[in-house]
């Protein structure tokens, strides 16, 4: 831990706005490795505002561990090698709020953990980026006994964990504001 | 529809509330508000409940490395990625990613993106009339210095009308996307140029009710960055969320990021 004891003030975040299309994406942005990969899945959702309408300019980020649970070190995270699978990727939203990524069930990053994949999601019309997270649907010993799920009621609980699709792929959606908010995190 | 005054007004009154509240001995506020009526597209696009805390877990302790084989050096420099030269006033724009106990934030990735210089997008949905200039896209990248340091050369934007109300006017800005050593402390952000008349009016800027941490986002015109018959120098740092990982000695130094 740093001996310094000033502590500096953060800079304010802003919205993301509604030009981003052609500066964040990149080719195959949204592949952590690629697609048809042994143990590849897909990962999808809709993000929806607070009257229920798909958000058509969202765009998210997700980082993970593989599905053995290893986070990824190396530098390469812009770079689709068709091989290498890199932790991070960035998905923007379609004109139904539809966003998609290519990736592997996280593993548990200690034994017995319920294994997350960690979001950044950005809008236009949001005021600053909402961090969340997408839990697995399966073991339900792990999900019970983690802490940031056993804090919340399970009304709000849910919001956090996916569904598992019967190709074997993930759907979690966002729910910016209203009925099913999804649950977002202040680290601070 | 409405006009300027009327969002004026409503600006207004959530700064007079928030002045009295810290009058009161309320904290200062740090980072826009998630929920401010005056830019229309937060009201359906804002959280109703609070942030839950929690505690950052492994993921997100750490974050995606970036190096030079994902961005070219180049990348930086926005005025050369067409055959001709750009339209507009030619500037530098650079400065340090620090986190927030001052460490300066290696071998991690800006990403930049603007308006031209008649305050045009090339996006598609910005169709306003002003000229597109065929000699800038507007679109930058680089990877932070061990010192932290960043640095673009572009072109000063023009300020960019808008459909919030009736002669909605952004003030010039640069859209900056940072990366930290934890994934927690990831940021994009809008940076402004020094004394510009418009701030007062624009709900996006105005949504930090704070006035010292709306200056956080104005650069400083810097004349030992600015090139003789060349560019204008602006410096602006940038301080992420405190990292809340336990750093090992190579990383407390700056050693972190790309080693290539």
């Amino acid at each position: 831990m740093s001996n310094q004891t000033t502590k500096l003030v953060p800079t304010p975040g802003q919205t993301v706005g509604p030009f981003y299309g052609y500066a964040l994406p990149y080719e195959k942005d949204n592949e952590l490795l690629a697609p048809g990969s042994p143990g590849s899945i897909r990962l999808q959702g809709t993000v929806y505002d607070g009257a229920g309408e798909p958000v058509p300019d969202a765009i998210l980020e997700i980082w993970q561990p593989d599905a053995d649970g290893n986070i990824v070190k190396q530098t390469g995270s812009l770079v689709r090698d068709g091989y290498t699978f890199t932790g991070w990727g960035r998905g923007s939203v379609g004109y139904s709020g539809v966003y998609t990524f290519t990736t592997v069930n996280p593993g548990p990053t200690s034994p017995g953990a319920a294994p997350f994949i960690s979001v950044v999601v950005f809008a236009r019309g949001l005021m600053n980026r909402l961090f969340t997270r997408i839990y697995l649907p399966e073991n339900q010993e792990a999900l019970a006994k983690d802490p940031l799920l056993s804090s919340l009621d399970p009304e709000r609980r849910r919001t956090l964990i996916a569904r598992r699709d019967p190709d074997g792929g993930l759907t979690w959606d966002v729910r910016l504001q209203g009925e099913g908010e999804t649950v977002f995190l202040d680290f601070q | 529809m409405e006009t300027q005054q009327d969002l004026s007004a409503e600006i207004n009154a959530i700064g007079d509330a928030y002045a009295r509240a810290v009058k009161d001995g309320a904290p200062a506020e740090t980072q826009p508000r998630l929920d401010y009526a005056p830019y229309r597209s937060s009201i359906l696009r804002h959280p109703t409940k609070s942030l839950h805390h929690a505690d950052p877990e492994t993921i997100e302790l750490y974050s995606p490395a970036f190096g030079h084989q994902d961005v070219h050096a180049l990348e930086a420099d926005l005025t050369i990625q067409h055959n001709g030269e750009p339209q507009g006033e030619r500037i530098i724009v650079a400065g340090k990613v620090l986190d927030g106990d001052g460490r300066p934030v290696a071998g991690q990735l800006v990403e930049i993106w603007q308006a031209n210089a008649s305050g045009r997008y090339i996006h598609k949905r910005d169709q306003h009339p002003a000229p597109l200039d065929p000699n800038f896209t507007g679109v930058g990248r680089c990877i932070t210095g061990p010192d932290g340091s960043y640095k673009f050369t572009t072109i000063k934007p023009g300020a960019y009308p808008w459909k919030n109300h009736v002669n909605a006017w952004r003030p010039a800005h640069i859209h900056f996307s940072m990366f930290g050593t934890d994934f927690t402390q990831r940021i994009v952000t809008q940076m402004y140029f020094p004394g510009d008349q418009l701030f007062p009016l624009d709900p996006i800027y105005q949504s930090i009710v704070d006035q010292d941490a709306r200056d956080r986002l104005v650069a400083t015109y810097d004349h030992e960055l600015t090139q003789p018959e060349w560019a204008l120098g602006y410096n602006w740092d940038i301080v992420l969320t405190g990292s809340k990982r336990t750093w090992t000695e190579n990383e407390a130094l700056g050693a972190a990021g790309d080693e290539e």
